[in-house]
C-alpha cells in the first residue's frame, strides 16, 4: 500500500494539520517508510485471532449515577484564548 | 554540591524522620543543585517558591509526628502530569501557557504523601520519542557523557528530562509515564533505576493522554528500594479513570527482599536482536548469572512474536493518540492561530503547534483508522497485539520472571538518529513487547559499556506481580553494584 503525496494531504486535512509544501515532501518518505516497515504484520497468522481491545482481564466498576462535579465555569475558562460574557468565543461557524 | 542531593530517597527519608536533617535544608540543597545544572534543560518549570512552602509544611508535619510516606522529599515531576497553577506543557508548543485548574490524581497522592514539588521535568512532546528531542523546550542533556568527553548525550526518552534530574542529583526521585518504554529507556541512559507497573495500576487521571490503552505512569530513583517507596505512593484505585484497577496495593516496601531462591527467570531467545552489541549480550548473561547464583534457576523461554511488537506499536499508539490529540483544536487552551474560518484556524493551530514528530504519528494514525485502512492496519495490530500478550502467558506458566537488555545501546549523541524514526523507534524494540501486554517491568543499572556509560537490564513480571520484579530487581542491583557516578558528578565529589 503505496503512500503518495495525495494521499498524505487528504490526512492532514482529516487530522486538520495545515503542512507547507516542503513539511509534505519530506513527510511522504517519512510515512512511506515507515508503513512499508509497519507491512511485515502481515506474515503473522492472524487468523481466529480476536482483536485485543482490553489490556486487562478486570471487570468495569459502576457507580451510582450522580452529579458528582461541576459549577466550574471559571475553571473552565480561564485557559482560553478567548472568551466573552461566560463563553468560549470561536470563529464564525454558521454563515 | 551538598552531599544532601546525594542521599537515597530512603536515606533521607530516614534521616527526616530522626530529624537529622530538615525538609527545607533538604528542598534548599536541591534547589541550589537545580540552578547550577541548568544545562542540562531537566527542567521546563522550576517551582522554588512552592517547594519551600510545601517543605515548610512538612516540617511542621514531621515536627507534629505526622509524617506521610514521603514526608518532605523534594521530586520531580513529569510535565505530563496536570499540577493546579502550575503551568503544564507536556513539551508541546500547543499548550502554550496551559494552566491546569485542577491536579493529576498520581501527583495528588504523593502531595498528600507529603512530597515536595521542585518544578516540571522536560520530555519529548506528548512523551512521543525515545531520545528527549523533540520537546518545543528544546533537548535534554544526559548528565553522563564518555569518560574525558565534552560531546552532550541525549538522556533516552520520553521522560529524559526526569530520568536526567534523577541521575544528576537534582531530584531525589522522579515521577515518568512510560507507553513503549518511556521511563525504562531513559533509566537505562541515565544509570538509574525505572518501572513500570502493571497497566491499571496507577491512575492516569490527569495525565496528558498519548495512547490510553498503554500509557502508566511509574517511578524513576536511583535504587530499588527507593522504586519501591515512591511506586507505593503513586499506585492505587482511582474511580476517575475507568481502566484503573480495584484491587489492594501490596506493601511493597515492606516485602522488598531481594530473596530470589528458586524462582525461575526465563531468557527468551527471541531478544537476541540482530546487530546488538555484544557488550549488551554479555551483559545480559552476566545478569542471568547473578541470579542464578543468588539461587535462581534459569530457563531458556521463547517469545515467538517478539519482533512483530513494534511495528504493531507503530499503529497501535499512533491511532490511539491521533484519537486523544483533536482535543488540541485552538478553542479552549493553548494556542490559537487565526485562520480565516474555523476549519482554517484548526489547521494552522495544529500545524504551528505540533512538532514533526507528533504530527508524523497524528498522521499514521489516522491514516490507519480511516475508511478502508481499518481492518489492514488498525485491526490487524490489535491481533499481533493478542498473540504477544499469548506468548507471555504461555511464558509465565514456565518462568517467575523475565530477564532481558533494557535497550539495544547505551545513550547516543545529541542529533544521532534524529533524521531516521525507525531507527528513533528500534529504541525501545526491547520495552514495547511488555507495554503491548500490559506487563510490569523495571530497569536496573547493571554495568558501563565499553564507551564507559551506564547500560540496564529489565526485569518483567507477571500482571500484578510488581512484587516479584522489585526483589529480581533488588537482586541484580546487589549483585551489579553499580555505584558509577555521571563523571562530572564524581569530578565535583
Amino acid at each position: 500500500m503505496a503512500l503518495d503525496k495525495t494521499t498524505v494531504a487528504r490526512i492532514a486535512h482529516l487530522a486538520r494539520i495545515e503542512l507547507p509544501e516542503t513539511q509534505l515532501d519530506a513527510l511522504t518518505g517519512e510515512l512511506a517508510r515507515i508503513l512499508e516497515w509497519i507491512d511485515q504484520l502481515s506474515e503473522v497468522d492472524t487468523e481466529d485471532v480476536e482483536p485485543m481491545r482490553k489490556v486487562m482481564e478486570i471487570a468495569a466498576h459502576w457507580r451510582t449515577d450522580e452529579v458528582t462535579d461541576g459549577g466550574r465555569r471559571e475553571d473552565i475558562l480561564k485557559n482560553a484564548p478567548e472568551t466573552h460574557d461566560g463563553y468560549f468565543v470561536v470563529p464564525k461557524v454558521v454563515e | 554540591m551538598s552531599d544532601l542531593v546525594r542521599l537515597t530517597l530512603t536515606e533521607a527519608r530516614a534521616a527526616l524522620a530522626r530529624r537529622a536533617i530538615s525538609a527545607r535544608e533538604l528542598a534548599e540543597a536541591h534547589l541550589a543543585a537545580m540552578e547550577s545544572a541548568r544545562d542540562l534543560n531537566a527542567y521546563i518549570t522550576e517551582t522554588p517558591e512552592r517547594a519551600l512552602a510545601m517543605a515548610a509544611a512538612a516540617d511542621a508535619r514531621l515536627r507534629r509526628g505526622e509524617a506521610g510516606l514521603l514526608e518532605g522529599i523534594p521530586l520531580a515531576i513529569k510535565d505530563l502530569f496536570c499540577t493546579e497553577g502550575i503551568l503544564t506543557t507536556a513539551g508541546s508548543r500547543i499548550l502554550d501557557g496551559f494552566v491546569p485548574p485542577y491536579e493529576s490524581t498520581v501527583t495528588r497522592k504523593l502531595w498528600e504523601a507529603g512530597a515536595v514539588c521542585l518544578g516540571k521535568a522536560n520530555l519529548d512532546e506528548f512523551a512521543m520519542g525515545s531520545a528527549n528531542v523533540t520537546s518545543w523546550y528544546g533537548p535534554v542533556r544526559n548528565p553522563w557523557t564518555r569518560p574525558a568527553e565534552e560531546t552532550p548525550l541525549v538522556p533516552g526518552g520520553s521522560s529524559g528530562g526526569s530520568a536526567a534530574a534523577v541521575a544528576a542529583r537534582i531530584a531525589l526521585g522522579a515521577t515518568g509515564t512510560d507507553t513503549g518504554g518511556s521511563i525504562r529507556q531513559p533509566a537505562s541512559f541515565c544509570g538509574i533505576v525505572g518501572m513500570k507497573p502493571t497497566y491499571g495500576r496507577c491512575s492516569r487521571f490527569g495525565i496528558v493522554a498519548f495512547a490510553s490503552s498503554l500509557d502508566q505512569a511509574g517511578p524513576l530513583t536511583r535504587t530499588v528500594a527507593d522504586c519501591a517507596l515512591l511506586l507505593q505512593a503513586m499506585a492505587g484505585y482511582d474511580p476517575r479513570d475507568s481502566t484503573s484497577a480495584d484491587l489492594e496495593v501490596p506493601d511493597w516496601i515492606g516485602g522488598l527482599s531481594g530473596r530470589i531462591r528458586g524462582l525461575r527467570i526465563g531468557i527468551p531467545a527471541e531478544y537476541r536482536v540482530e546487530g546488538m552489541p555484544v557488550e549488551i549480550e554479555r551483559l545480559w548473561e552476566r545478569g542471568a548469572e547473578w541470579l542464578r547464583a543468588a539461587g535462581a534457576e534459569i530457563r531458556e523461554i521463547s517469545l515467538p512474536h517478539t519482533r512483530y511488537a513494534l511495528p504493531a506499536y507503530y499503529i497501535i499508539a499512533p491511532a490511539e493518540a491521533s484519537s486523544n490529540l483533536a482535543r488540541y483544536d485552538g478553542m479552549r487552551y493553548g494556542l490559537r492561530i487565526e485562520g480565516d474560518d474555523l476549519t482554517e484556524t484548526y489547521m494552522k493551530t495544529r500545524g504551528e503547534g505540533f512538532g514533526t514528530e507528533v504530527k508524523r504519528r497524528v498522521l499514521i494514525g489516522t491514516y490507519a483508522l480511516s475508511a478502508g485502512y481499518y481492518d489492514a492496519y488498525y485491526l490487524k495490530a490489535q491481533k499481533v497485539r493478542r498473540r504477544i500478550a499469548e506468548d507471555f502467558a504461555e511464558a509465565f506458566r514456565e518462568v517467575d520472571a523475565i530477564l532481558t537488555p533494557t535497550a539495544p545501546s547505551a545513550a547516543f549523541r545529541l542529533g544521532e538518529k534524529s533524521d531516521d524514526p525507525v531507527a528513533m523507534y528500534l529504541n525501545d524494540v526491547f520495552t514495547v513487547p511488555a507495554s503491548l501486554a500490559g506487563l510490569p517491568g523495571i530497569s536496573v543499572p547493571a554495568g558501563l559499556s565499553t564507551e564507559g556509560l551506564p547500560l540496564g537490564l529489565q526485569v518483567i513480571g507477571r500482571a500484578w506481580d510488581e512484587a516479584t520484579v522489585l526483589d529480581v530487581g533488588r537482586a541484580l542491583e546487589e549483585a551489579a553494584a553499580f555505584t558509577t557516578l555521571p563523571y562530572g558528578l564524581a569530578e565535583a565529589a
